[in-house]
């Protein structure tokens, strides 16, 4: 699938009616979104035919983006019943089969790194300080291959520092794919920052 | 939710040292065509829970599955469509998922499982938000106010509090 295709199916999905501030909930915009899941697929195979597990779903975009950038399957974890059933009727609409579990990330327990490649646009910690970190670290423990996560440029170096030393990533790589990524790409007065990283967890078996 | 995400979800409740498999209670299952891809399942095979797919197939209405498996098995064609079928087009739409140590259901509703912890399961303060979790604070404060009927301070309460309950 084209980038340009891929990004125009995004913009078709349903997003928040009532955004919960207090869980961060706003949407991962198409541009964004379809930019994470062609990178990881172009660069690096890490999507199609493969596993992908998309964190804090909220409304499915990257899980969607996923799916149609060829995953075999997809797993949808969110925290709000509501977002999940957007997310629901939002697989339904483009067609697509995605599997979805509610669930604090926190809590997540899984019986091993059976997932290849985990995906998201985590919250910031503006509410709970350093939950993206939380994510983070769950999804180096769920994912063989791969975790790409948005993280605000200003926490650059607490993120590298945090993925190699505490959460047993292997390699925490920059991606300049899309020059100054912003997580809302609208009003850069007021927009964050984000980098798109990549992180490689360490393995006891091969990819 | 189906076979597949059954065979690698446990139980999150706070203590329990084996939650997995979840025991599966049927209420409504669904079947749902899915493109066969054999080598999607010969890649995923050996990362199975060959047991829990097929007590959990059981679960769902299909007992087609061997009890046990091996990867030679992997070259019949009609063994990968019954794991296929087993693991990827049975749905549980409606039922629960039962943890096997505590008994707990985790309700799954429109093939959606809720694995959302109630206060007293999960863990109170290995997250980082700054609450304490009010139940149990509101509950030990109601009635040690009515016991002493003072005024305390907020914070001398909290430490009191800890030293009373024990907990930190």
């Amino acid at each position: 699938m084209k980038l340009k295709q891929l990004e125009s199916m995004l913009g078709q999905l349903q997003q928040f009616s009532n955004p919960k501030v207090e869980l961060e909930q706003y949407p991962t915009g198409p541009h964004i979104a379809s930019r994470m899941l062609y990178t990881a697929e172009n660069s690096f195979g890490d999507v199609n035919n493969k596993i992908v597990a998309d964190f804090g779903c909220g409304c499915g975009t990257l899980g969607a983006a996923a799916s149609l950038m060829g995953a075999e399957q997809v797993i949808g974890i969110d925290i709000d019943s509501e977002s999940l059933e957007i997310a629901s009727l939002n697989a339904e609409d483009l067609e697509l089969d995605i599997n979805f579990i509610q669930c604090d990330i926190r809590n997540l327990v899984w019986r091993g790194p059976i997932v290849d490649t985990a995906v998201m646009n985590p919250p910031f910690g503006t509410r709970s300080k350093g939950a993206d970190m939380d994510f983070l670290s769950v999804a180096l423990k769920i994912a063989s291959r791969a975790v790409y996560s948005l993280h605000k440029t200003s926490t650059r170096e607490h993120v590298k520092r945090a993925a190699l030393r505490d959460f047993g990533a292997s390699s925490a790589e920059l991606r300049f794919d899309v020059p100054r990524l912003y997580k809302f790409h609208k009003k850069r007065e007021m927009d964050i920052a984000v980098d798109l990283w990549r992180f490689a967890p360490k393995t006891n078996q091969g990819n | 939710m189906r076979l597949f995400t059954h065979n690698m979800l446990s139980s999150n409740i706070k203590g329990v040292a084996n939650g997995f498999p979840l025991r599966i209670e049927a209420e409504q299952v669904l079947e749902k065509q899915v493109d066969f891809n054999p080598d999607f399942l010969r890649n995923l095979f050996p990362k199975l829970e060959w047991k829990a797919l097929v007590d959990g197939a059981r679960a769902l209405g299909y007992a087609e599955l061997p009890e046990a498996a091996d990867s030679s098995m992997l070259e019949s064609e009609e063994f990968l469509r019954k794991v296929h079928h087993a693991l990827l087009e049975l749905h549980l739409e409606e039922g629960a998922l039962t943890c096997p140590e505590t008994g707990r259901k985790f309700p799954v509703n429109k093939g959606i499982p809720n694995m959302l912890l109630h206060e007293d399961e999960g863990p109170w303060f290995g997250s980082r938000s700054a609450q304490m979790q009010p139940s149990i604070l509101e509950m030990t404060f109601s009635s040690f106010k009515q016991e002493t009927s003072l005024q305390l301070p907020g914070s001398l309460v909290s430490q009191m509090l800890v030293r009373i309950t024990g907990k930190q």
